[in-house]
C-alpha cells in the first residue's frame, strides 16, 4: 500500500464511489420510511388496553433497542432463512430495510410517544366534550399537536440513520462504503476512496443538520407565525 | 315541564379506596339552571365530569333524556356502554372547562367550526356562518383568524363557550369557568353566561365559587358536602338562613 496521498487515485476512485450514492441515499430513505410507519405501529400496539400484551410489547421494544443493529442485520440476513416455517431468504437491500428500519422504529416510536404525551389531557377532554370519534380525536386534535414538536427530533434520526446505513455493506448492499472498499481491494489503495466516503457523509449530513436546526426554531414559533398569515386572510372573510 | 332531562340515580364514585360521591340523586329539569357549590374536594367537578362521560361512576345510573348514559341494553341485559353508545347519548351535552382547553393549532373560528362539521356533519358554509354569528355574540367577531395563544383568558373562555354553543346542546356544564381568570376578566365571562341563561332554552349546571352570580342566575342551588347533596333549594333558601351548620360556615367565608 502506498502511504502517500495521490490525487490521481482520488479522481480515479471518485466515479466508482459515487455510483454507490444512489443506493446509500435510497436505503436511508427506505429505512426511514419504514421506521416512521413502524414507529406508529408500536404506539398503537402499546395502547391496546391489555396488561400482558402491553408488557410484552414494551419488552420487545427494549430488546430491539438494546441489541446492536449490526447483530440484527446479520440475524435477518444470515439466520432468518434458517428459521423453520416462517424463515425466508431476503436480498441484502430488503434485509437492510427490515433490520435498520425495525431497529430505529423503536426510537421513532419513543419520539412519537413523548410528542403524544406532551399534549395536554384537557385536549382529549375537550374533544370528548365535542363528541369527536376516537379516530377524529387522533387525526384532528392530538396528532396535529403531537407531531410538529417532534419533527426536529425525527429529522435528527434521519441523519443518525444515514450514518448507520453503511452497516449494510457488511451484508453486501453496494452503497458508497462498499464501492470504496471494492476500489480499495482492486487497486490496493484505501486512503483516497475512504476519504471520499467521509467527505460525502459530511457534505450530506452537515447541511441537513443545519436545516433541522432551522426547522426546530421555526417550530417553536409556529403558532404565532401562522397567526399573522391567517389574520390577514381573516380580514378578507 | 314533564320528564327531567338528566337524572342521577344513587350515583357513587370512588377514586381508588376513597369514596368521593356517596349516593347522588338529582333531577335536572329541562332548561333548569342549577348552581353547585361546596368546599374544595367535595366532588363538584366529578359530578359534572361523569355526565360529560369523562369519568365513569362506580355505581348508580345517569339518565339523559330518557337514555341510560353509562349502560346499554344488549340481549335484554344492561351492559357497560361502549363508545358508540356514549357518542349517541352525550351528543346533547356540552361543557366549558376551567382551563379553556381550546385547540391551540386552530384559529378561533376553526375551533368553533370543527365539531359541527366533523361530528354533526353540518355543511361547511352553514357551520362557518353559525360559528361567526356565535363568536360575534360573545364579542369576538374581530378575532376570527387569531390563535388562542393571542387571546386573554377572558377571551379564551368566551371562545370556549361559543365552541360549545354551536353544537346546540340541550345541557351545558360549566366547571368553575372563571376561577383561572384574572379578577378583572371575570365579569366579561359571567356576562356571557348570563346572556345564555336568559335565553332560557338550555339546562345548565354551573359549578362555581361566585356566590353572587349563583344567586343571580340559578333556579336551584346545591350544596355538596361529605359526598352527598347536603342542602338544596332556591337561592333564597340556600343563601338565606339555612339551618345547616356546615353550609353556614361555608358561606361565611364568602361574606367577608
Ligand atoms: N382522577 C382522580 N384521581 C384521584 N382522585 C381524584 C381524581 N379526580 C378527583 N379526585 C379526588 O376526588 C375529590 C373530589 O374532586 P373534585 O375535583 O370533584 O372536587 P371539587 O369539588 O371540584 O373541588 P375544587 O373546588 O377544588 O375544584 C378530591 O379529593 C380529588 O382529589
Ligand atoms: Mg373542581
Amino acid at each position: 500500500m502506498n502511504g502517500n496521498w495521490n490525487w490521481d487515485t482520488f479522481f480515479d476512485a471518485l466515479p466508482m464511489v459515487l455510483e454507490g450514492i444512489g443506493i446509500t441515499i435510497g436505503l436511508t430513505f427506505a429505512c426511514y420510511l419504514f421506521a416512521l410507519i413502524f414507529g406508529f405501529l408500536w404506539i398503537f400496539l402499546r395502547r391496546i388496553p391489555v396488561k400482558s400484551l402491553n408488557w410484552i410489547i414494551t419488552w420487545i421494544m427494549e430488546f430491539i433497542r438494546s441489541t446492536p443493529p449490526l447483530v440484527q442485520l446479520f440475524f435477518i440476513f444470515y439466520a432468518w432463512p434458517m428459521v423453520p416455517v416462517i424463515g425466508m431468504a431476503l436480498d441484502p437491500f430488503t434485509s437492510a430495510v427490515l433490520g435498520l428500519g425495525i431497529h430505529f422504529s423503536t426510537y421513532i416510536g419513543e419520539v412519537y410517544r413523548s410528542g403524544i404525551e406532551g399534549v395536554d389531557k384537557g385536549q382529549w377532554e375537550a374533544s370528548t366534550a365535542l363528541n369527536f370519534s376516537i379516530r377524529q380525536k387522533w387525526t384532528k386534535i392530538i396528532l396535529p399537536q403531537a407531531i410538529p414538536p417532534a419533527i426536529p427530533m425525527l429529522g435528527n434520526y434521519l441523519i443518525i440513520m444515514f450514518k448507520e446505513v453503511p452497516l449494510a455493506s457488511t451484508i453486501g448492499v453496494v452503497g458508497i462504503l462498499h464501492m470504496a472498499n471494492s476500489y480499495g481491494a482492486q487497486h490496493w489503495a484505501y486512503l483516497e476512496p475512504l476519504t471520499i466516503v467521509a467527505i460525502l457523509f459530511l457534505i450530506l449530513s452537515y447541511p441537513s443538520a443545519i436545516l433541522i436546526n432551522k426547522l426546530e426554531k421555526k417550530m417553536n414559533r409556529r403558532f404565532d407565525k401562522k397567526a399573522i398569515v391567517k389574520n390577514s386572510k381573516g380580514a378578507v372573510m | 315541564m314533564g320528564e327531567p332531562i338528566v337524572r342521577y340515580e344513587n350515583v357513587h364514585k370512588s377514586f381508588g379506596a376513597v369514596e368521593v360521591l356517596k349516593g347522588i340523586n338529582l333531577d335536572l329539569k329541562q332548561a333548569e339552571k342549577v348552581a353547585v357549590i361546596g368546599p374544595s374536594g367535595s366532588g363538584k367537578t366529578t359530578i359534572i365530569r361523569m355526565l360529560m362521560t369523562l369519568e365513569e361512576p362506580t355505581s348508580g345510573e345517569i339518565i339523559v333524556d330518557g337514555k341510560n348514559l353509562w349502560h346499554m341494553e344488549k340481549n335484554g341485559q344492561l351492559v357497560p356502554a361502549n363508545e358508540k353508545h356514549l357518542r349517541q347519548v352525550r351528543g346533547d351535552i356540552g361543557m366549558v372547562f376551567q382551563h379553556f382547553n381550546l385547540f391551540p393549532h386552530m384559529t378561533i373560528l376553526e375551533n368553533c367550526m370543527t365539531a359541527p362539521i366533523h361530528v354533526q356533519k353540518e355543511d361547511k358554509k352553514s357551520a362557518k356562518e353559525r360559528s361567526i354569528e356565535m363568536l360575534e355574540k360573545v364579542g369576538l367577531g374581530d378575532k376570527l383568524g387569531n390563535y388562542p395563544s393571542q387571546l386573554s383568558g377572558g377571551q379564551k373562555q368566551r371562545v370556549a363557550m361559543a365552541r360549545a354553543l354551536v353544537m346546540r346542546p340541550k345541557i351545558m356544564l360549566f366547571d368553575e369557568v372563571t376561577s383561572a381568570l384574572d379578577p378583572e376578566l371575570v365579569e366579561e365571562v359571567l356576562e356571557v353566561i348570563r346572556d345564555i341563561a336568559h335565553e332560557g332554552r338550555m339546562a345548565m349546571v354551573l359549578v362555581t365559587h361566585e356566590m353572587e352570580f349563583a344567586r343571580d342566575i340559578a333556579d336551584r342551588v346545591l350544596f355538596l358536602d361529605g359526598g352527598v347533596i347536603a342542602e338544596q333549594g332556591s337561592p333564597e333558601e340556600v343563601f338565606g338562613n339555612s339551618e345547616n351548620k356546615r353550609l353556614e360556615s361555608f358561606l361565611r367565608r364568602f361574606r367577608r
